[in-house]
């Protein structure tokens, strides 16, 4: 008769892949490179918030762009038009890019090579929360079109998040029943650390303060390691 | 769509286990997962069985999900409650500050496999 053996593993589905980050978080730490996650559902408004960010950026950091999509590479010559480096990331059906494939691309941009690199990750807010690209910061954008309600309903990635940008501000007036005190008060719950801005990548409303912020997590990350 | 991610990190981790103890054909996976960590299981069957049949070593390995029941804990009465049933409001006093203590776990609990070679052997 076989043996059949028994073998308790006790380990995390996504044990290997949270070590694989702090790994990558060490390298990043070696190449003095800041590495930011942007999250957000689809058409929320990463590529635009980019684009405007870029802009106000530019001329003191070296910024380089991955874009992570299913598929297309649309984004990056959208953020290739604003005179940064890009490059396209395809995850192959994936809703989510882990470490190691985000290590993959780090290479292939020449992460070494710049201050601040931006991946822009699947519009998603389910599987990109789960996993830990190796990110130094956590950005996640939520929409005012996609309702007040969403830190109560994807809890994870607002916990997961260093800073949420409220973008559409512009239309406030159109959906009325956003209520931007409750949308504070509910991300807040989930997460009390995260900072909040309100933005319009469409008209710049809000967009210094985000970069501020931004430009102040790059100057000390470097002073600190 | 997060199932197929997770088959793929469940497979990685118990090929390894597997090699480490000497198994060459696995029987079953048995994983655990909170009643609120937003897994679809019949989604993880159907991706398991597609998924496994690419590696011998789990060819025809049974899938076990069990459930890890979600607890809720109300820092201000120093209660704790079900999740499910009450959400983020406390059911004894009303309030939210509260905070979940268990029921977000995703995993592999253990696995259960032999060596062919070795049966054959003897």
């Amino acid at each position: 008769m076989e043996d059949i053996k028994i073998i308790e593993v006790k380990r995390s589905i996504l044990e290997d892949n949270d070590e694989d980050a702090d790994k990558l978080r060490e390298e990043l730490a070696a190449q003095k490179t800041f590495l930011l996650n942007l999250m957000s559902s689809p058409g929320a408004g990463k590529t635009t918030t980019l684009l405007r960010t870029i802009e106000k950026l530019k001329d003191e950091l070296k910024i380089g762009v991955m874009e992570a999509d299913i598929d297309s590479d649309v984004d990056t010559r959208a953020i290739l038009g604003s005179g940064v480096r890009s490059i396209q990331l395809h995850t192959g059906g994936m809703c989510h890019l882990d470490a190691d494939m985000t290590r993959q691309g780090l290479k292939e941009i020449g992460s070494e090579d710049f201050d601040l690199v931006i991946l822009e990750n699947v519009g998603n807010l389910v599987c990109p929360a789960e996993f830990d690209t190796g990110a130094v910061r956590n950005a996640m954008i939520l929409s005012v079109p996609e309702g007040d309600d969403k830190p109560l309903k994807y809890p994870l990635m607002f916990e997961i998040a260093d800073v949420v940008l409220i973008n559409k501000c512009d239309t406030l007036s159109v959906f009325s029943d956003f209520d931007t005190e409750k949308v504070k008060e509910r991300i807040r719950m989930r997460n009390p650390k995260a900072d909040i801005y309100f933005i319009s990548a469409k008209t710049g409303e809000g967009i210094d303060n985000w970069c501020n912020w931004l430009r102040k997590q790059v100057a000390e990350y470097k002073e600190n390691i | 769509m997060h199932e197929l991610g997770l088959v793929n990190y469940v497979v990685k981790t118990v090929s390894r286990v597997a090699e480490e103890n000497d198994i060459n054909r696995i029987r079953s996976v048995t994983l655990e997962f909170g009643e609120v960590s937003g897994i679809v299981t019949s989604y993880l069957y159907s991706y398991w069985n597609w998924y496994t049949k690419k590696f011998p070593l789990l060819e025809g390995a049974q899938l076990k999900c069990l459930e890890i029941p979600a607890v809720s804990w109300c820092d201000d009465c120093k209660i704790s409650y079900s999740t499910v049933a009450y959400g983020r409001t406390c059911p004894k006093c009303g309030g939210g500050n509260t905070w979940l203590l268990q029921g977000n776990e995703m995993n592999i609990k253990e696995i259960e496999g032999g060596n062919d070679d070795k049966r054959r052997d003897a």
